[in-house]
């Protein structure tokens, strides 16, 4: 059996140390260590994009992480997505976007989505149809075909222009 | 936990990674970005005694423009490759890898870790063929150069010795006077290809192909080069009638598995169709390039 090993991670702002088997992947380390079930995990081999976090403010696939890789690690995961919110609204305008457009059937993969066009629209704050798609082929969803998923990006990226806060505010690390 | 039970080495320096590779020999795996290895690990479809973790290695990591051409280290992801300026340097390599995965997968994955994996339908792999890429790698006490034509042996196999690791790429720079130009077929935008070509041409003032380079991927048990159908190519006006020949002599050569995804017949006709059409694109980059 291998020893286990101590990590201190950073996620969502807040500090936790754990012990793991050196084999536990990070997402099932969020999951099943901290307690944030936010982060799904649908096939743990990549393909799905549901596990997708921020890890050191990059889009990563936690089941493809070793917990121990993530030793002072800074992660962000979909629950603390709502607290970079403005002006007192209790969303982020990417998931206030997914409510508006109906962006979610079963709400399975959604997470997934949310963390990839966090970063996609922080990189890019008025994408076309055709780029919000290629950002999104490697998150998969078996309900909306796609439709209202890509309506919520851009029905979120109009609000985010809109915004009197500067937009840098929404997606500040 | 999906993966079976492992001791983890995560060593600072490439000679703690050599030494602990050299004390673990056949037990060890080596593991870069991790996009490859961590779902067969998942899956079970490898079960090694020992992880060697090769993030903690900041030497591994970098972009250096030498006499010889674009040294990357092993450990450099495609991410940042993708948005360093190599994309003026080398292009092919640039455009090659915006067909890796997506944006999460290629935060983590490394050039090395995707050459070293020398899956057949990787893109890569493809790249280093067609630029005449040398792999160095490190051995306890000795280092080797090892020619991209020399590499891919077979069906995710390498010519890298248990106990080596790669240290880093050279990629050499495509010439000012040269197109380039890659073509795939996916399902979908990110998978693996079902038929890939790479192409680089060069003319001459005349506008004659005096160099021509073709690397197939997906077609085979490794990446190849169309040796025949480059050779048919020299010499030529680059017109649709040279770019059909070689179209064709793609197709004689080529013995493709079938699978789930596309039978044979069916990957021979794309990679005959896509060498026509990667050709044209690729002469078309070297004209804009030439004015």
């Amino acid at each position: 059996m291998s020893s286990k090993r101590t990590i201190e991670i950073t996620v969502n702002e807040k500090r936790y140390e754990g012990l793991v088997e050196p084999r536990l992947s990070l997402a099932d380390f969020l999951r099943d260590q901290l307690g944030l079930t936010g982060t799904h995990l649908g096939c743990e081999q990549g393909v799905c994009g549901s596990c997708t976090i921020l890890f050191n403010g990059e889009t990563v696939r936690s089941c493809l992480l070793l917990a121990v890789q993530a030793n002072g690690a800074t992660i962000l995961t979909v629950e603390g997505l709502a607290a970079k919110a403005k002006n007192g609204d209790p969303l982020h305008p990417i998931q206030q976007g997914f409510l508006e457009k109906l962006g979610f059937q079963c709400g399975f993969c959604t997470p997934g989505f949310l963390m990839t066009l966090y970063e996609f629209l922080n990189e890019n704050p008025s994408p076309s149809e055709d780029e919000i798609r290629e950002r999104l082929s490697g998150n998969l969803c078996r309900c909306t075909g796609y439709q209202n998923i890509v309506a919520a990006v851009l029905w979120a990226a109009e609000r985010l222009g809109q915004s009197r806060i500067d937009n840098g505010n929404y997606f500040a690390p | 936990m999906k993966p079976a039970p492992f001791e983890y080495v995560a060593p600072h320096s490439v000679e703690e990674a050599l030494a602990a590779l050299q004390q673990s020999i056949p037990d060890a795996r080596i593991l870069a970005g991790g996009q490859s290895l961590m779902p067969l690990l998942n899956l079970r479809l490898t079960k090694p005694k020992i992880l060697i973790d090769l993030n903690g290695i900041s030497g591994l990591e970098g972009i250096r423009e030498t006499a010889e051409g674009l040294s990357i280290g092993a450990m450099t992801r495609q991410r940042r490759v993708e948005r360093d300026s190599v994309r003026e340097r080398c292009p092919i390599l640039a455009e090659a890898i915006r067909h890796i995965g997506h944006v999460a997968i290629r935060h983590r994955g490394t050039i090395g870790g995707s050459l070293v994996h020398a899956d057949p339908a990787a893109e890569l792999p493809a790249v280093a063929l067609a630029l005449d890429a040398k792999f160095e790698v490190a051995r306890d006490g000795i280092d080797r150069t090892i020619p991209a034509e020399e590499f891919f042996i077979d069906y995710l196999t390498t010519a890298l010795a248990p106990d080596e690791i790669l240290r880093e790429i050279v990629f050499p720079i495509v010439r000012p006077s040269s197109g380039y130009a890659l073509e795939e077929v996916t399902r979908r935008h990110g998978d693996f290809a079902i038929a890939g070509v790479v192409a680089i041409v060069e003319l001459d003032d005349a506008g004659k192909i005096v160099d021509a380079r073709l690397a197939l991927f997906g077609v085979a048990p490794t990446a190849v080069r169309a040796r025949k159908a480059e050779r048919a190519l020299i010499g030529r006006e680059p017109n649709a009638d040279a770019m059909l020949d070689a179209a064709a002599l793609v197709e004689d050569f080529l013995d493709p598995p079938g699978d789930i995804h596309a039978s044979s017949a069916y990957r021979k006709h794309v990679a005959a169709v896509l060498t026509a059409r990667v050709l044209k694109r690729a002469v078309q980059v070297c004209r804009d390039r030439r004015l």
